[in-house]
């Protein structure tokens, strides 16, 4: 990145030598004969200089065409791998009935969102939790609360400064599975992780 | 429903001998009324036909109120005018004396056909005119003395007019006072949830009316004490926000120091001047106080580290409030100090096996507590005697849950998917009788409000 505008500043040197190079003789423009007519002869390596000025143009724009592609492909790589990282963040946790506790195989989902808030400082999240239907509606936000605390202090007891971190809890308000058997509730008894600020550009850990 | 009523005045029928053998005598005589009812330990009552069809709406509504108010035995004539001025001798008149308060002036007293109306089961009569500048004149006759009990006077505004209806219930509490001595619940709002809106009804189930319309996600509401209020909470951005809103003028405050926590399930102390509510913070939830009047003063009532204390009620002296902790596991009804000392257990509970208990009301009346406990994976209203702290089951058909009290602290709105959905009912305590209160799917966490003055009626 840094090297583009010393490389334009370079081509356009070129460019610049290659039109005033009319007084001066090209390396290139001498080779028509030293005996020729002098007016011919000039003209000639006037012509040449323009010509090669031309071709030096053209080489540039089509190098200048080739790094905005290289740029362009780097910038959606790192694109791609913004949303792999966020698609990770955004993994959820699931919970028991009446329960708040990271099961053990959700400590892995979170350790994967501890490499990701080291490897990108400047990321805050918020976590939210939420309850299936069937227990009180307004006891379930008080469990939903627990269950965001429980994954912000997995979090923040793996290095994860807490200022970096809000809990926030829906009880259960905000189902993402309507149904009414276990395999929804068991879907709505979870934890959902979502980026507050500095999201634009993540690294993968 | 009526084969309980028979039950029970089969068992009490020597005490109330004489309205007994003269109500089935009349019916054995074959007088054929709307609908037989059968002869209970409630006083019969009649709202007598009017020739006014303007006041048609207004009999209805009184009939319907006397009749939700499960004090009496609703009485339904036939064909009403061929009864009410029989031929049989006026004898209002010869009882001077036995009518009490009344003035036995209206016109309509002094043809009243008593002995007819006695034979009929009636203890109470009603009958209704209409009196120039929209004032509607009640007359409740005494049956059984055979007179006048008392003429009510009151402006009902016009139909179209939005106080019309509560203006009406005001006028049957009124009735019930008259007859029975006992304040009713007529005039009275449920306010309730439905799709993340505040909505407000009828006791009777009309006038449905929603009456928060932000965007936020709104749960809880709330009544104060003098009905001229009420409170709830709204998702404000992962936080929980609480709102006073006044409701005659509509307009509403956030709560001073709410809307950086997730606040919820505000409960006005009796004075009107204190808001407690469930703060959840990192720490757990617990039960704080504010202010309302000046706007400060956050005081802390309980402290649970390792565990959540939430959904403050108060009694109706101020002196305690019942909320729910989950100090022993599960969530289970508690009470303390309206200072937050002294906090003890409140409904008993077998631990491991009692399921959670939540959502407690204390009644108006000070001596119970409601609240729905978990039997056996669904979830059932429970009351709570405040004094023998014994618990009652009251429900056991389907999942039944956020019971509310009525003024009256004998009826009470709670959710129940009995018929399939869930939606509000109504239920006495005395006879058991249930009631749907709104036919609609997914209206939830109702709160009946106080009886309503008389400003604060138009709306919500």
């Amino acid at each position: 990145m840094k090297r583009v505008p010393l490389l334009l500043l370079g081509g356009l040197v070129a460019v610049a030598l290659a039109a005033c190079g009319g007084k001066k003789p090209e390396p290139p423009a001498p080779a028509a004969g030293p005996n020729a007519d002098s007016l011919a002869a000039a003209q000639k390596a006037h012509d040449d200089s323009v010509a090669a000025a031309q071709a030096e143009a053209e080489r540039l724009a089509r190098e200048d065409a080739e790094r905005r592609q290289r740029m362009a492909d780097s910038l959606a790589a790192l694109g791609r791998s913004t949303e792999a990282v966020k698609t990770i963040l955004a993994t959820m946790v699931h919970f028991d009935f009446d329960k708040s506790i990271i099961r053990a195989g959700d400590a892995a989902v979170l350790d994967q969102k501890v490499a990701i808030l080291q490897a990108n400082p400047g990321l805050r999240i918020r976590i939210s939790g939420h309850c299936d239907e069937r227990g009180s509606d307004e006891y379930n936000l008080a469990l939903g609360n627990r269950r965001a605390t429980s994954a912000k202090q997995y979090l923040t007891s793996h290095g994860i400064d807490a200022s970096r971190i809000e809990t926030a809890s829906y009880g259960e308000e905000r189902p993402i599975d309507p149904g009414h058997d276990e395999s929804s509730w068991a879907q709505n008894r979870r934890d959902e992780f979502e980026i507050l600020a500095g999201g634009d550009n993540l690294k993968q850990p | 429903m009526r084969r309980l009523v028979l039950a029970v005045s089969l068992m009490s029928g020597a005490v109330v001998g004489r309205s007994v053998a003269q109500d089935t005598s009349a019916i054995d005589r074959g007088v054929r009324i709307g609908i037989v009812y059968r002869p209970g330990v409630r006083p019969g009552m009649v709202v007598l036909p009017g020739r006014a069809a303007v006041l048609d709406s207004v009999r209805a509504i009184v009939t319907r109120d006397l009749d939700y108010s499960d004090r009496f035995e609703l009485i339904t004539l036939p064909g009403g005018d061929s009864i009410r001025f029989a031929t049989v001798a006026p004898p209002a008149p010869a009882r001077p004396g036995t009518s009490g308060r009344g003035t036995g002036g209206a016109a309509a007293a002094a043809g009243l056909n008593y002995p007819l109306y006695q034979a009929l089961g009636a203890d109470f009569a009603v009958a209704l005119a209409a009196a120039p500048g929209d004032t509607t004149v009640v007359t409740v006759h005494d049956v059984a003395a055979g007179g006048v009990r008392r003429e009510l006077r009151a402006h009902v505004p016009p139909l179209t007019d939005r106080g019309f209806r509560m203006a009406v219930h005001r006028l049957a509490d009124r009735v019930l006072e008259a007859s029975l001595g006992v304040a009713g619940m007529a005039a009275t709002r449920v306010l309730f949830v439905m799709d993340g809106k505040v909505y407000a009804i009828d006791q009777d189930g009309a006038d449905q009316r929603m009456v928060s319309s932000s965007d936020h996600q709104a749960m809880s509401p709330a009544w104060a004490a003098d009905g001229r209020r009420f409170a709830y909470m709204e998702f404000w951005e992962g936080h929980g926000r609480l709102f006073v809103q006044d409701v005659a003028t509509g307009k509403r405050a956030p709560v001073a120091t709410t809307g950086q926590a997730l606040d919820f399930t505000p409960a006005f102390a009796p004075d009107g001047k204190i808001l407690a509510f469930s703060r959840a913070t990192e720490e757990g939830t617990d039960i704080y106080t504010v202010n309302i009047k000046d706007g400060c003063c956050l005081q802390r009532l309980t402290v649970g580290r390792f565990y959540d204390n939430l959904s403050p009620t108060y009694s109706p002296d101020g002196q305690r409030i019942a909320f729910v902790s989950t100090r022993s596991g599960l969530p289970q009804i508690y009470v303390m100090a309206g200072d937050g000392t002294d906090p003890q257990l409140f409904a008993p509970f077998d631990y491991g096996a009692t399921g959670s208990s939540n959502a407690p009301e204390w009644s108006p009346d000070g001596q119970s507590v409601a609240f729905h406990r978990d039997v056996g994976g669904t979830l059932q209203v429970f009351v709570l005697d405040v004094r023998t702290r014994a618990v009652r089951q009251l429900t056991s058909v389907g999942r039944n849950e956020d019971p509310t009290w009525a003024p009256d602290s004998r009826h009470m709105a709670f959710v129940s998917d009995r018929s399939g959905y869930r939606q509000l009912w109504i239920i006495d305590l005395e006879t058991g009788r249930i009631r749907p209160l709104l036919q609609k799917s997914g209206a939830r966490l109702p709160a009946w409000s106080p009886r309503l003055p008389e400003a604060a009626s138009s709306t919500p």
